[in-house]
């Protein structure tokens, strides 16, 4: 009991540090392109988070994600660039309407199992994306929108620099990040735990398996739908190449570096892929002159796989069992020497 | 070896970790290379497609820019300056180069060449615009220009679609054809030229009987051309670039349609005739005059430039294509104007604006206020296959 009380306590002043740091972060930082990454980082956060709640706990694959970020994203653009909604209600629509399909879709979707779960959500991306494409009229089809997206602003504050859109971003990530750690301490994240864990004994205690499923997977959608509400609006162009399959696995790659089974597996993996594809465009060239993009993406796919192979967990949870073994070591060392 | 494998796992940590911090720490050797010269380098940025599915446009456009610099730097530099060149490849992700955008911002560039696609360089626009910061692009959209109040510090250096459109109905016009079928990848290229061949048919008197798409990924179109077929249309269009637009004319070949094959400037460059084969001989299409550079007038101002790039370029790098020549005309437009105003951004600016009757690749610029492209309907050449090489069509 003590244990599991010191345990809390400390989950909550490390989300409390961590505030703290994002929100010190960007007066050290005064370079805009760093700033501007740190922007990224923090909406890919919101998805990542979403989709470890998914993948983490419930257990279950999406590849369809971009699909919901991108749903958000043309949401937000159309109704905000076409027919001067407000900017924040439209975040809002975004996220009831892309929540709503999420949970209508999840309904049957969530009657398979396995694979067939990721082929369903992989093919609920792809309508998504053609939808995108072909709907001329509506989105602009595949040159993007016409029309520029307006920056949000509160008030007459118009939140039109990186520096003001860092604190948007990150405030949003927080939630997203606290709410997550909220379902998951709670009766529905052990719910999802045991279906993670076993899904016929968490149905033979009575858990009702498909409900908090759909819930989740709702939730994650919601999640994807804000992100992308946030990067129509960073950028103010959209078309619908960013929301293609590629950016669905690229999601579901910084999840699982990222390790996740931990609310921060989201963003050690979102930062060590973002850092990682752009260290790479300036390390690269010093090493090898006159390489192009070609070997950047040789590197960084080594790199990928050695981590896979060496923190097949994640990175979080690696160098929690790196510091746990270390620990562990010098107990029985301790004790040893202890003896004598 | 379970020891092994911890220190493993350290190792890399300590690799990334150590990449990461050599990134951050980027800017600041590059600063303290420059004190070491007399004269301050002038530093100017690129953005191109150099990887991922722009990279048959962004592999040309990086080695010609490569090969210009050096030219330049050899020959004394700007005024004396050396040019430094910072180059940045966004993968074709239109989030990427957004990122770029910023990054070649924040390191001081006085001006912006790229990006190589329109999707690529609508994305950085955001920034460009409001760091002032002069950008020429190498792709065709005109949205990249239009409307011109809020694309105050934006040019471009390809054909708009608007041109390459008006052009192949003029040629179709002198061909008394009037009745033709459209078929175009679904893509933002596709699209912008549908958009813009229905546009110029309906001023141009020209009928469009079928309207076909294919993904760019396709294969096999022989759906669509059948569908073309039924139609009876007099001409077709494809609008396209390779690997598809070389199956569509494969395909085309082995139904053996007999009307006239029209394609866009999506096919200006030697892989589309790889890939096609024998079906290639016989098409028709509108694009820069680049590509029969050998076979203009003598009196055609753009003859000598055309046949110096495309000897240089050919000595070093493989055959001539137009993408290469955007990149040189962006490039070449943005040291004549830093040669006149020095490196000051503003005056970089209106000097791009000032260009007139600068001799590019794509053709003769005549920049002004309202055109930020500035390119004539006489910058095109209409380009026939014929044995597998290009030659002016009758």
């Amino acid at each position: 009991m003590e244990d599991l009380k010191r345990r809390k306590r400390l989950r909550h002043s490390l989300i409390a540090l961590f505030t703290v740091i994002i929100f010190i972060l960007p007066f050290i930082i005064t370079n805009n392109y760093y700033r501007s990454v740190l922007v990224i980082i923090g909406i890919y956060t919101t998805v990542v988070v979403g989709l470890c709640l998914l993948m983490g706990y419930a257990g279950q694959i999406s590849l369809g994600h971009a699909g919901f970020y991108g749903l958000g994203a043309y949401v937000s653009g159309v109704l905000t660039s076409t027919y001067d909604v407000s900017p924040w209600i439209a975040i809002l629509l975004g996220a009831v309407g892309t929540g709503l399909v999420a949970y209508i879709i999840g309904i049957p979707i969530f009657r398979l199992q396995g694979h067939y779960l990721a082929l369903a959500t992989l093919g609920l991306g792809l309508i998504i994306h053609v939808v995108m494409m072909e709907e001329v009229d509506i989105t602009g089809g595949p040159s993007g929108l016409t029309k520029s997206i307006p920056y949000l602003s509160i008030g007459r504050f118009e939140l039109n620099t990186d520096f003001k859109y860092y604190f948007l971003v990150w405030i949003v990530a927080l939630a997203a990040i606290i709410l997550a750690n909220n379902v998951v301490h709670s009766r529905i994240g052990r719910a999802l735990r045991s279906v993670h864990g076993s899904e016929f004994a968490a149905q033979s205690l009575g858990v009702d398996t498909g409900k908090y499923k759909l819930q989740v997977f709702t939730l994650s959608a919601i999640y994807a739908s804000v992100a992308g509400s946030l990067y129509a609006h960073y950028i103010t162009f959209i078309s619908p190449s960013p929301f293609g399959l590629m950016t669905s696995i690229q999601f579901l790659v910084m999840a699982v570096v990222g390790g996740l089974a931990s609310i921060w597996g989201p963003i050690f993996g979102v930062t060590a892929i973002t850092l990682l594809t752009e260290g790479l465009k300036y390390i690269v060239p010093k090493m090898i002159p006159q390489a192009g993009g070609e070997y950047e993406i040789v590197v960084y796919g080594v790199i990928l796989v050695i981590i896979m192979i060496f923190l097949p967990e994640g990175i979080t949870s690696g160098i929690v069992n790196i510091y746990e073994g270390w620990r562990h070591r010098k107990e029985l060392a301790d004790v040893t020497s202890g003896d004598k | 070896m379970v020891r092994f494998k911890k220190m493993s796992a350290i190792l890399v940590i300590v690799l990334i970790m150590g990449l990461l911090v050599a990134g951050c720490g980027g800017t600041k050797t590059e600063t303290d290379k420059t004190t070491a010269e007399t004269k301050e380098p002038y530093k100017i940025g690129a953005i191109f497609d150099i990887s991922g599915k722009g990279s048959s446009l962004g592999i040309p456009e990086r080695d010609t820019v490569n090969m210009i610099i050096d030219e330049v730097n050899k020959a004394g530099g700007i005024n004396g300056h050396q040019i430094e060149l910072v180059m940045l490849d966004n993968e074709s992700d239109e989030t990427k180069s957004a990122l770029a955008a910023r990054k070649l911002i924040e390191q001081g560039v006085l001006a912006i060449i790229g990006s190589s696609q329109s999707g690529t360089t609508l994305s950085t626009l955001e920034a460009i615009q409001k760091a002032e910061i002069p950008l020429v692009s190498a792709a065709a959209s005109i949205k990249i220009v239009q409307p011109i109040a809020d694309r105050k510090w934006v040019f471009k250096t390809a054909h708009s679609d608007a041109l390459v459109t008006e052009k192949i109905i003029t040629y179709l016009k002198s061909k008394a054809i009037t009745k033709v079928a459209f078929a175009s990848m679904n893509n933002a290229y596709g699209d912008s030229g549908l958009k813009e061949f229905t546009a110029a048919a309906a001023k141009g008197g020209v009928t469009i009987v079928a309207k076909e798409k294919f993904a760019p990924e396709d294969t096999d179109m022989t759906p669509q051309l059948t569908n073309i077929n039924r139609a009876k249309p007099e001409a077709v269009i494809c609008w396209a670039i390779p690997p598809s637009a070389s199956s569509f004319t494969a395909n085309y070949r082995t139904l053996d349609l007999k009307m006239p094959l029209i394609h866009s400037h999506g096919i200006g460059n030697k892989k589309f005739i790889e890939l096609a084969g024998d079906a290639a001989n016989g098409v028709i299409f509108p694009v820069g005059k680049l590509l029969v550079a050998e076979g203009l007038a003598d009196t055609d101002p753009q003859k000598a430039v055309l046949v110096d790039y495309a000897k240089k370029f050919e000595a070093k790098y493989g055959a001539r294509n137009t993408f290469g020549g955007h990149a040189w005309d962006a490039l070449k437009v943005v040291l004549a104007a830093l040669e006149k105003a020095g490196p000051d951004k503003v005056k970089i600016r209106d000097e791009i604006e000032k260009t007139q009757n600068f001799t590019g690749i794509s053709g003769v610029f005549n920049m002004s206020p309202t055109d930020h492209n500035g390119l004539a309907l006489d910058s095109m050449v209409i380009v026939e296959i014929d044995k597998g090489k290009w030659v002016l069509a009758k």
